[in-house]
């Protein structure tokens, strides 16, 4: 599904002495099948951003299109399920959202309250457990006697288990040991690669940003700075500084080498691509290696 | 809930939030007896003078005022249409249909009822949207005092309600947050049938619970980890102090009371 904003602000508490504002003049588009990252310095809007997307707040300018539905600050709640359905959406810290007596209960209530039949929602959860890489073991034991990341896990899986078409995900991995981490990223990928589900993920791992997004929205106190490959946002080291976000760690480390008169064709943003290109400009070392 | 203003602080510098909270307090206090015992309709009508020019000089919006109070308006038409359905025989009868009445007393005592409620909620959303509820404990508890020597461990509670207090908008919050997660799995809060709508809060509260009781408990341990003992004298950060402006706000208030008691049927 396509995702377009069109001069899309935001006020928190409009109309009240405590109105604040937190987006201003939004637009963007994100393709069907895209993978955008939204990436900014912490209170800069990305979460109210997203949010929008599902109508769960509900812009108080602009306009939003999510494939055929429109959202405008005049859209009432009566038709926003179908939209819902279409659109998983991962919050910050979705362990709190666990409630059921049993994981496999909590994992089949969205698909339940869209309509899926209660057989086919608990077959599906048991599917998504093994997706998100707990085993069958864990249907029936409650939610709360997980560890943190267990939790995020289950939570996620009830997400995915919704079937949506637009996944977005609001920084799913903080907290998360390296190697869960890793092992969730592929996992959006994958689906990413394998079901063609467009993905928004909001995220302070540049790695992540390099690795697997197709564009970047760069956020800063409520603006969009820039919408580009993360190409060209990280290429621009001046620009890079004056907006308040990191660079990844290899470009980073090729920047500096080409301090030293080290020339790129492109500026290598992940390992892969960093080690690649030193092979290339240096024949021979690398060939031992393969 | 973003419209429910009553409980809310609302940090602004007027001469109302910078009253001693003991005094605002007790001035609330004294006002709810004053408002029972006007009977009048010329000594509402100073109470209503007293109550707007309290609003007016908090620079508080009247119409943010009255946008706030909406929520409040079904409990305060309730409880009207019921005085006013129910009351006791008295005057002219205008209506009756088995046990209903709506005659002239029923009439006065709904009206006398209708802004009785509207002065006290008034005044006591006043009290809080110009009163940080930090302030609002330390206040009690330095008036609690006295209760000291009859072994009620004052410290304690007032511990326990600035805590309260202080979780209040952390668990709204909360809430808000947990409700966003469900609507994004299809919940529909406040929609359908009696019976869908008490379970679609299932999925708000058991979280909700969870996390209170975790934040109680990590709070808890925080607080012996850095030495917190019960029933242990301990000193305040923030000092009260009696100023002329508490004392002018005692004088205007007691010269209302004056002027309604002289103005109230005896
Ligand atoms: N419920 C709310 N009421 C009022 N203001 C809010 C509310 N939620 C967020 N804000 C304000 O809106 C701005 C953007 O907040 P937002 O949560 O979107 O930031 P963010 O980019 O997601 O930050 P982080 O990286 O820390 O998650 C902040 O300045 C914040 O103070
Ligand atoms: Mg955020």
């Amino acid at each position: 599904m396509a995702i377009t904003f069109e001069h899309v602000g935001y006020t928190y508490q409009a109309g009240t002495p405590m109105a604040t504002p937190a987006l201003s003049d939004i637009s963007f588009t994100v393709p069907d099948h895209g993978y955008l990252a939204i990436i900014g310095h912490t209170g800069s809007g990305k979460s109210t951003l997203i949010q929008q997307i599902n109508a769960l707040l509900k812009p108080t300018t602009g306009k939003i299109t999510v494939d055929g539905f429109t959202i405008t600050p005049q859209t009432t709640n009566a038709d926003l399920k179908p939209l819902r359905r279409h659109v998983g959406m991962v919050f910050q810290f979705p362990e709190s959202q666990l409630f059921e007596e049993t994981i496999q209960r909590d994992i089949a209530f969205g698909p339940q309250n869209f309509g899926v039949s209660e057989a086919e929602a608990n077959q599906r959860a048991l599917e998504m457990l093994r997706t998100v890489g707990l085993d069958e073991s864990f249907a029936k034991r409650s939610p709360f006697e997980l560890s943190g990341g267990q939790m995020r896990r289950v939570a996620i899986a009830g997400v995915l288990a919704m079937q949506p078409k637009v996944l977005i995900l609001d920084e799913p991995t903080a907290g998360l040991d390296p190697q869960g981490r890793l092992e969730m990223m592929t996992l959006f990928n994958r689906l990413h690669q394998e079901q063609g589900l467009t993905i928004i993920l909001v995220t302070h791992q540049m790695e992540d940003v390099a690795t697997y997004a197709d564009e970047v929205a760069v956020m800063q106190a409520g603006k969009l700075l820039t919408c580009a490959t993360p190409q060209e946002v990280f290429s621009d080291p001046a620009w890079v500084q004056s907006s308040d976000i990191a660079v990844p760690r290899a470009a980073k480390f090729a920047q500096r080498l080409g301090e030293r008169g080290v020339k790129w064709d492109q500026l290598p943003l992940t390992a892969d691509q960093l080690a690649d290109q030193l092979v290339r400009q240096w024949p021979g070392t690398g060939a031992k290696h393969d | 809930m973003t419209n429910f203003i009553f409980g809310r602080y609302l940090p602004l510098n007027s001469i109302v939030h910078r009253l001693d909270p003991r005094s605002k307090l007790l001035l609330s206090f004294c006002y709810l007896i004053v408002v029972f015992l006007a009977n009048s309709w010329l000594s509402y009508a100073i109470l209503v003078g007293f109550t707007l020019a309290a609003i007016l000089s908090s620079k508080i919006s009247l119409g943010f005022f009255l946008k706030g109070l909406r929520p409040m308006l079904w409990l305060i038409a309730f409880t009207v249409v019921v005085q006013l359905l129910f009351s006791p025989a008295g005057g002219h009868v205008y209506f009756h249909w088995t046990i209903l009445n709506i005659t002239q007393a029923g009439l006065v005592n709904s009206g006398v009822i209708f802004i009785r409620f509207l002065l006290i909620i008034m005044m006591s959303t006043l009290l809080t949207l110009s009163t940080q509820p930090l302030d609002i404990a330390t206040g009690l508890s330095s008036l609690m005092k006295p209760l000291r020597w009859v072994r009620i461990p004052v410290d304690t509670l007032a511990m326990m309600l600035a805590i309260a207090l202080r979780f209040v908008p952390t668990l709204m919050d909360e809430a808000t947050k947990i409700m966003n997660a469900q609507r994004a799995r299809g919940v529909d809060f406040g929609e359908g049938g009696l019976i869908k709508q008490a379970k679609s809060f299932i999925p708000l509260m058991v979280p909700l619970f969870m996390s209170a009781f975790n934040r109680a408990e990590d709070l808890s341990t925080a607080m012996e980890a850095r030495g917190y003992r019960d029933s242990e004298h301990r000193s305040q950060y923030r000092i009260l102090t009696w100023q002329r402006r508490d004392t002018m706000t005692w004088l205007v208030f007691l010269m209302v009371v004056a002027a309604m008691l002289a103005t109230r049927r005896w």
